[in-house]
C-alpha cells in the first residue's frame, strides 16, 4: 500500500503545480499504413496532452484511430511523424520495454502457461526486483483487485471478470507512470462490465497512477473519465470533461456519436446579445446562444438533446424556442416516454419525457403538439 | 514392415477412438446406433493393434527353426540373448542415432520454418508452401530415386550422413506444418504483453513464445522421429554401405526373421508409446 500512497502524493503534487509537465504528450503525431498499394492515414494528426493522475478516455467508433494512438503510446507502433513524450521525454523511438507505461489488452493476453501469480510477478522479475520485494508487491496488487487465494490457478481456469482482474494486477504492479487500457471491458457481460467501471474508477482512486482508456462505449467514457477525447477518422474531433462533452458537443459528429441529438438547421435572421433567431414557421421560432460576430443571414445548425425538450398542447411561452410538429411514434420505456416527432421543416426530433408523475401520456400518435426548451439548452455547432 | 514399428503415433487416435463408448456406457438405455458405434470402434481398435500384438508375442516364441512364423510355446529365453547378431546390433544403433540426429535437426529447422511462415508475409512464402506440400505429398520411392540420382551426380559418397540428410529433407515439412497451425493460432497480444512488461524481444521469445508452441514443437519431433525410425525406402536409395534397422529385417526376410527382432521392435514401439503418453499428459496439463 505503500507505493499507492506515494502515487496519490505525487499526483496531489502534480495537481498543484503551476505548470505540471503532462504524464503523456502528443504532438503532431501522424500514422500511416501501405495496404494495396495506397498510403492510409489511421492517425491524422492528434496533439493532446495527458495530466498526472487523470483518468482520461479516448472514445470514438471503430476505426477512428483510438487504438492505433494508444498503441503509439505502448510503443507497438511508430509514428510516421511527430512526437511522443511520457513525463517530457522524448520515446518516440524507445521500444515498448524500455517505456515505463503498461497496457491492458482486450484480449487479456494473460500468459496461458503460468498462474496468477507467476502473470502478475512476470514485470518485476523483467525489472530484476528482489524476491522479497515481488513476493510483497504481487500480494498486495492481487489483494486490491480482490484475487488473494487464487495464485495458483490458471488464466483458462477462471471467468471472465477475473481474468480481467489478473490482467490489471499485472499491470499495475509495476507501479507504471501510466495505465493504457485498450476497451478492457468489451467482452465482459453488461452487468459485470458496470461493476468493472465502477472497480476501475475506485483502483485508479487508489493507486493514483494515470489511466488512458480507449473504448467506444460513450456510457463508460461518461461514466469514468476526468477528460474524455472523442475521435472520429483519425483526428480529435472534441477534447474536454464528460459534462461539457454531453451538453456543449463541438461538433456535428460528437453531438450524434454521444447520447441522442436532434439536429436542426437553419438562417440566423436576427442576432442580438449573443443570441440568434431562427426562424423555421410563422409562429415557431428558435433561440441559441451564438459566439460574437456571427453574421445575420448565416446558417446556422442547432442542436438540443431530448431530455431538454418539453412536449405540450398549448403555445409556450415567447421566451422559449419553439417549433411545432406531429407525433409519429410514442414508447414507453419505463423510466421514460420517448416520442419521435416530425417537424413541420422535414426534420425529425426525439423527445424524452420523464415518467415522473403517472404512467398516463402527454401525447398519442397523431397529435400535433408544441416542442419547447430554454435557449441555453441548444448550442449553435460547427459542422 | 512399418506396421509394428510406426505405432509411436496411435495412441492418440486411440484416445480418440474410445472417448465416443464412454458415454453410452454410463447412460442406462443403449441405443441401437450406440451399440453399433461401440461394436464397431472395438473392431477397428482389434484390426489396429492384432499386427502389434502379433509381434510382441513372437519375440516370446519358442522356435525351433530360422523362422519364426509357428506358435512353439512360451520363453523368455531371446531377451537373453539379443546380441546374437553383432549387425543387426549395429543396424539398430544405426537407426536410433540417425532419428536422433534427424529428429535434432528436423526440428530446430522445421521450428523455424513453422514460426516464419505463420507469423510473417514474405516474398517466397506461397512457394514455400508449395514445396512443404510436394516434399509431404510426392511418393517416396520418387523422393528416393531423384535424391541417390542428386547423390551421385555431386559425387556424394552414400551412407551414414545422406541418410540423415534426407530424413531431414522428408520430416521438416511435417515439422514445420504442425508448428505453424500452433503459431497461426496464437494471440499476438500475449508477446506484445510480455514486451510491455519489459521483457526484450529474445525473453519474450523463450519466457512466452515458445513454452506456448512448444506442444507443435513436441509433436512435430515425435512425428519426425517416427518416421525416421522406420523408414525403408528413401533410406535403401540414400544409405551407401550402412545398415538401419528396417534394412537389416528387409535382408533377413529370406532366410527368417529371428525374434530378437521382435523384441526390438517390442521395445521401440514401448519406447515410442511412453513418449506419447507423457506428451499427451503434459500437453494437456499445460494448456
Amino acid at each position: 500500500m505503500i507505493e499507492t500512497q506515494a502515487g496519490k502524493e505525487a499526483a496531489v503534487a502534480a495537481a498543484s503545480d503551476i505548470s505540471p509537465v503532462p504524464a503523456i504528450e502528443l504532438d503532431g503525431v501522424v500514422k500511416e499504413y501501405q495496404a494495396h498499394g495506397e498510403v492510409v492515414q489511421a492517425v491524422k494528426g492528434v496533439s493532446l496532452a495527458i495530466t498526472e493522475g487523470e483518468f482520461f478516455s479516448m472514445l470514438g467508433p471503430s476505426g477512428c484511430g483510438k487504438t492505433t494512438t494508444m498503441r503509439m503510446i505502448a510503443g507497438f507502433e511508430d509514428p510516421t511523424r511527430g512526437t511522443v513524450r511520457l513525463h517530457g521525454q522524448d520515446v518516440t523511438d524507445v521500444p515498448p520495454n524500455k517505456r515505463d507505461v503498461n497496457m491492458v489488452f482486450q484480449s487479456y493476453a494473460l500468459f496461458p502457461h503460468m498462474n496468477v501469480w507467476e502473470n502478475v510477478a512476470f514485470g518485476l522479475r523483467r525489472k530484476r526486483v528482489p524476491d522479497q520485494e515481488i513476493k510483497r508487491r504481487v500480494g498486495e496488487m492481487l489483494e486490491i483487485v480482490a484475487l488473494t487465494g487464487r495464485e495458483k490457478r490458471r488464466p483458462r481456469e477462471m471467468s471472465g471478470g477475473q481474468q480481467q482482474r489478473v490482467a490489471l494486477a499485472r499491470a499495475l504492479v509495476n507501479n507504471p507512470r501510466a495505465l493504457l487500457l485498450d476497451e478492457p471491458l468489451g467482452a465482459l457481460d453488461l452487468k459485470l462490465r458496470q461493476a468493472m467501471q465502477i472497480e476501475l474508477k475506485r483502483i485508479q482512486r487508489e493507486v493514483g497512477i494515470t489511466f488512458v482508456y480507449v473504448t467506444h462505449d460513450q456510457n463508460e467514457a461518461l461514466t469514468m473519465s476526468d477528460r474524455i477525447a472523442v475521435m472520429n477518422d483519425g483526428l480529435v474531433e472534441q477534447l474536454a470533461g464528460p459534462r461539457e462533452i454531453y451538453e456543449r458537443p463541438a461538433t456535428k459528429f460528437v453531438a450524434g456519436f454521444i447520447g441522442t441529438s436532434n439536429l436542426l438547421s437553419g438562417t440566423a435572421e436576427a442576432v442580438s446579445g449573443g443570441t440568434a433567431t431562427i426562424r423555421v414557421g410563422d409562429r415557431d421560432r428558435v433561440l441559441v446562444p451564438v459566439a460574437d460576430g456571427t453574421l445575420e443571414g448565416g446558417a446556422v445548425e442547432v442542436t438540443v438533446r431530448p431530455e431538454k425538450i418539453r412536449i405540450s398542447h398549448e403555445e409556450p411561452g415567447a421566451d422559449l424556442s419553439a417549433v411545432r410538429g406531429t407525433v409519429a411514434e410514442v414508447v414507453y420505456l419505463g423510466t421514460y416516454n420517448s416520442y419521435a416527432v416530425n417537424l413541420a421543416g422535414g426534420a425529425e426530433f426525439t423527445v424524452f419525457e420523464q415518467n415522473a408523475r403517472d404512467s398516463s401520456i402527454t401525447a398519442e400518435r397523431g397529435d400535433s403538439v408544441w416542442l419547447s426548451w430554454q435557449p441555453q439548452h441548444s448550442y449553435a455547432i460547427g459542422s | 514392415m512399418s506396421g509394428p514399428l510406426s505405432p509411436a503415433l496411435p495412441p492418440q487416435a486411440v484416445a480418440d477412438e474410445v472417448t465416443p463408448s464412454v458415454g453410452p456406457l454410463r447412460r442406462r438405455r443403449v441405443r441401437w446406433g450406440d451399440r453399433l458405434l461401440f461394436g464397431y470402434t472395438w473392431v477397428v481398435l482389434l484390426w489396429l493393434f492384432a499386427p502389434i500384438a502379433v509381434m510382441i508375442a513372437f519375440g516370446f516364441n519358442d522356435t525351433k527353426s530360422k523362422s519364426n512364423v509357428s506358435w512353439q510355446g512360451f520363453t523368455f529365453k531371446w531377451w537373453g540373448r539379443l546380441g546374437d547378431y553383432p549387425d543387426l546390433t549395429t543396424a539398430v544403433t544405426n537407426s536410433l542415432s540417425i532419428a536422433l540426429l534427424a529428429t535434432l535437426v528436423t526440428t530446430v529447422l522445421g521450428t523455424l520454418m513453422g514460426i516464419a511462415l505463420g507469423r510473417y508475409r514474405f516474398r517466397g512464402q506461397a512457394a514455400t508452401n508449395l514445396v512443404m506440400f510436394a516434399a509431404i505429398s510426392s511418393p517416396e520411392l520418387v523422393m528416393g530415386a531423384s535424391l541417390l540420382s542428386l547423390f551421385i551426380s555431386l559425387g556424394v559418397q552414400t551412407g551414414y550422413m545422406t541418410i540423415v540428410l534426407a530424413h531431414v529433407l522428408f520430416s521438416v515439412s511435417f515439422v514445420a506444418v504442425t508448428v505453424r497451425a500452433r503459431v497461426v493460432g496464437l494471440d499476438g497480444s500475449i508477446e506484445e504483453a510480455a514486451r510491455d512488461l519489459g521483457a526484450s524481444t529474445w525473453i519474450t521469445f523463450w519466457r512466452v513464445t515458445f513454452p506456448m508452441i512448444l506442444p507443435g514443437v513436441v509433436s512435430g519431433a515425435l512425428l519426425a522421429f517416427a518416421l525416421s525410425i522406420d523408414d525403408f525406402v528413401i533410406t535403401q536409395f540414400t544409405s551407401g554401405a550402412t545398415i538401419t534397422f528396417p534394412l537389416w529385417i528387409y535382408g533377413a526376410v529370406r532366410i527368417g526373421v529371428p525374434p530378437q527382432v521382435n523384441i526390438l521392435g517390442t521395445l521401440i514401439f514401448a519406447v515410442g508409446v511412453a513418449i506419447a503418453v507423457v506428451n499427451t499428459v503434459t500437453s494437456r496439463r499445460r494448456t
